[in-house]
């Protein structure tokens, strides 16, 4: 048989019919639901007089709109309300099984899954969000959609899809200490652009990939949508069964053993080909901070803020021009001079326990600037309490963090947690699109640790160089 | 949905890269749970300054822009969020024909499911529509989806392509979820044969 690459192995087991010239019948082995992306699904299932077809592999929770403070008051904005109800019914008459603002696990669907134990290697899994990429760090495709196609999965458990194509993105060598995943991926997003890998799913290899746990493989398949990727894949290894084994959604003790000798074939053939290539050396990459509103406008912090007229093309020129005005930044200044208002550890990027045990050891017998308003946001109520059980909250309340319930919260600011006009902030999540985190906001994009230590230093600082010492504990 | 055949319309013009779908259609107006009524919210904070009032620097606000609906722009137009709030509001508002270089993946795929169409072209093609635009050479195109031609009244002609599985979708404003139903008996043969682990347990 031909050598095939990891995706495509994952592809074929999933195709239920393929004419030519026709995209393919993809069968679903995991639809997750929010509250933002499939109201008017649910309402297109009832005008049709259309049932879901498996509710039992649909599940549901809030997190895009939901308050992060006083969740035990009223919320008052009636409109989000409205969202979170409409959830609510939509999951009743259909029979799916939601996790609402009360329940123990809630939290950002991307967080939730994998932690659950939903995600699994080699399923297919779709959200009507672009960040399902992240699920795709345990072998899955797994990939955002569109409203119509919310709907159309929940009527039939398919996808009409085109095959898209292969791009191998290998991360040789090995991390230097106060380096991490988030840096790699807003490298390679800086090195092959915004669009670098449209029509493509990523497969991400090398050694340095396979040293990362799976929540440093989550924050790198989560950000390939910001490489212009369908999806991110990395191939399920003894890393990702022992992270499974024992979830309350994964497969009982019985199936599991039969399960990862299945698994173990997911992997790219030896002779298989890519449609493309990239290759970084992980020794090379520094921390990143982004300077402008797409997340391919990144430096290392040890940079400058670019000069326009130094980009090749005119419509580059005008791009850079543009986003530096909004930015409000002068050209040439080091990164490390850039003073901060805000700073906001969370989003389905970095606010897993390993994210907040990172920014806390840097955050450690520190105060937080005066003049910077600071927040950590966990991306689970579960991550949360397991925060809580090691302490680290006690850590960031001394410091002077805010310490928040699990949501999207100022990943997108559809709550009430927004940047004003004109607030710098430091933060962990993937957009820094104009607006984003508050209409007027100017959003720096970097790791964890990267923005804890702009907290306590109220500009940017290359973090390889925190005190006390790198071998203490960074890294 | 609503077959695509022949459009003719105004063209507007908005010379930007990478438009992602978060200016396309701010979160503050997701919150709507019906499909219609964001047209109004369109390109909201580039339209409108902070008091709500319209932006006289911002292209698409000219006079002669208010009919338009065929809108070119730049590379990469609509990536970012999957949320399909910005083609439904590009439609609310009128517009019917997107002309890029390229476009982001989820957006494109958006675009065909709500009867639009995304026409891409050469970078050089289009920038030439830009200008023409600009120096009211071209006001309106004629855009026909079953020759693959676009022409204006003043010599400007161009081909494009589209997928023929997709063209065939548009040109008969055909719903894929009904066309999926028809495959109940190929579905359920795959459903019985699945692994049992992908069964998600009940507890
Ligand atoms: S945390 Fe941000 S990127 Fe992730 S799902 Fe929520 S809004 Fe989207």
């Amino acid at each position: 048989m031909k050598p095939r690459t990891l995706f495509e192995k994952v592809w074929d087991r999933h195709v239920i019919e393929q004419e030519e010239g026709k995209p393919a019948t993809l069968y679903i082995d995991l639809h997750l639901v929010h509250e933002v992306t499939s109201p008017q699904a649910f309402a297109g299932l009832r005008l049709h007089g259309r049932s879901v077809r498996r509710p039992d592999l649909t599940t549901a929770t809030m997190d895009h709109n939901v308050p992060t403070i006083h969740r035990s008051q009223p919320i008052t904005d009636r409109t989000s309300v409205a969202q979170m109800d409409a959830l609510v019914k939509n999951c009743q008459e259909f029979g799916i099984q939601l996790y609402d603002l009360d329940s123990p696990e809630q939290g950002i669907v991307h967080v939730i899954g994998p932690e659950l134990g939903l995600t699994l290697p080699g399923k297919t899994i779709v959200c009507g969000d672009s960040h399902t990429s992240t699920h795709g760090a345990f072998g899955a495709l797994a990939f955002g959609i569109g409203t119509s196609e919310v709907e159309h999965v929940l009527a039939t458990q398919c996808l009409q899809q085109q095959k898209p194509k292969t791009m191998e993105v290998r991360i040789e060598g090995m991390l230097s200490p106060g380096v991490t995943a988030k840096d790699i991926i807003l490298a390679v997003i800086a090195k092959i652009g915004t669009a670098g890998a449209t029509g493509t799913v990523i497969e991400y290899t090398g050694k340095a990939i396979r040293q990362l746990s799976m929540e440093e493989r989550m924050t790198i398949c989560n950000m390939s949508i910001e490489a212009g990727a369908r999806a991110g894949m990395i191939a399920p290894d003894e890393t990702t069964f022992s992270y499974l084994r024992g979830r309350p959604k994964a497969p009982s003790e019985e199936l599991f053993s039969e399960a990862i000798a299945d698994w173990k074939q997911l992997v790219t053939d030896d002779g298989a080909i890519y449609d493309q290539q990239v290759i970084l050396n992980a020794s090379d990459i520094a921390p990143q901070v982004t300077w402008g509103t797409s997340p391919g406008m990144g430096t290392e912090v040890t940079n400058q803020v670019p000069f326009p007229e130094h980009y090749p093309t005119e419509s580059e020129q005008k791009s850079v021009r543009r986003a530096l005005d909004y930015m409000g930044l002068t050209p040439g200044t080091p990164i490390t001079d850039i003073q901060v208002d805000r700073v906001f550890i969370g989003s389905c990027t970095n606010s897993r326990l390993e994210d907040l045990r990172a920014a806390a050891q840097v955050v450690k017998n520190r105060q937080v600037s005066p003049h910077v308003k600071a927040m950590v946001v966990p991306g689970s109520q579960q991550v949360k309490r397991a925060a809580e059980k090691e302490g680290l909250h006690h850590i960031f309340l001394a410091a002077g963090f805010e310490w928040r319930d699990s949501g999207c919260s100022m990943c997108l600011a559809m709550n009430d947690d927004s940047l004003g006009d004109k607030e710098r902030c430091a933060s962990t999540s993937n957009r820094n699109f104009e607006g984003r985190q508050g209409r007027g906001g100017r959003t720096h994009l970097v790791s964890p640790m990267m923005a804890a230590a702009a907290a306590i230093k109220g500009h940017f600082v290359d973090v390889r160089q925190w005190e006390p010492t790198i071998e203490e504990g960074l890294g | 949905m609503k077959p695509i055949r022949q459009h003719q319309g105004i063209v507007a013009s908005l010379d930007r890269a990478n438009v992602d779908t978060d200016q396309i259609i701010p979160k503050q107006f997701l919150k709507r749970i019906e499909r219609t009524g964001f047209g109004q919210f369109l390109f909201y904070n580039w339209r409108f300054d902070e008091n709500g009032k319209p932006d006289p620097t911002f292209e698409l606000n000219k006079p002669s822009y208010d009919k338009a609906s065929i809108l070119v722009t730049g590379p990469n137009f609509g990536c970012g969020s999957s949320r399909e709030h910005a083609p439904w509001a590009l439609l609310d508002a009128g517009f019917h024909v997107i002309i890029a270089p390229s476009y982001a993946d989820i957006f494109y795929n958006n675009c065909f499911k709500n009867g639009i169409l995304p026409i891409t072209l050469p970078q050089s093609l289009v920038s030439q529509l830009h200008s023409r635009i600009e120096s009211a050479h071209t006001a309106t195109l004629m855009v026909d989806l079953e020759k693959g031609t676009l022409t204006d009244h003043h010599g400007f002609a161009a081909s494009f392509e589209i997928e023929p599985y997709r063209r065939h979708c548009l040109l008969n404003g055909m719903d894929d979820i009904a066309i999926t139903l028809q495959k109940d008996e190929s579905i359920q043969h795959y459903e019985q044969n699945r692994p049992l682990w992908y069964s998600i347990p009940n507890k």
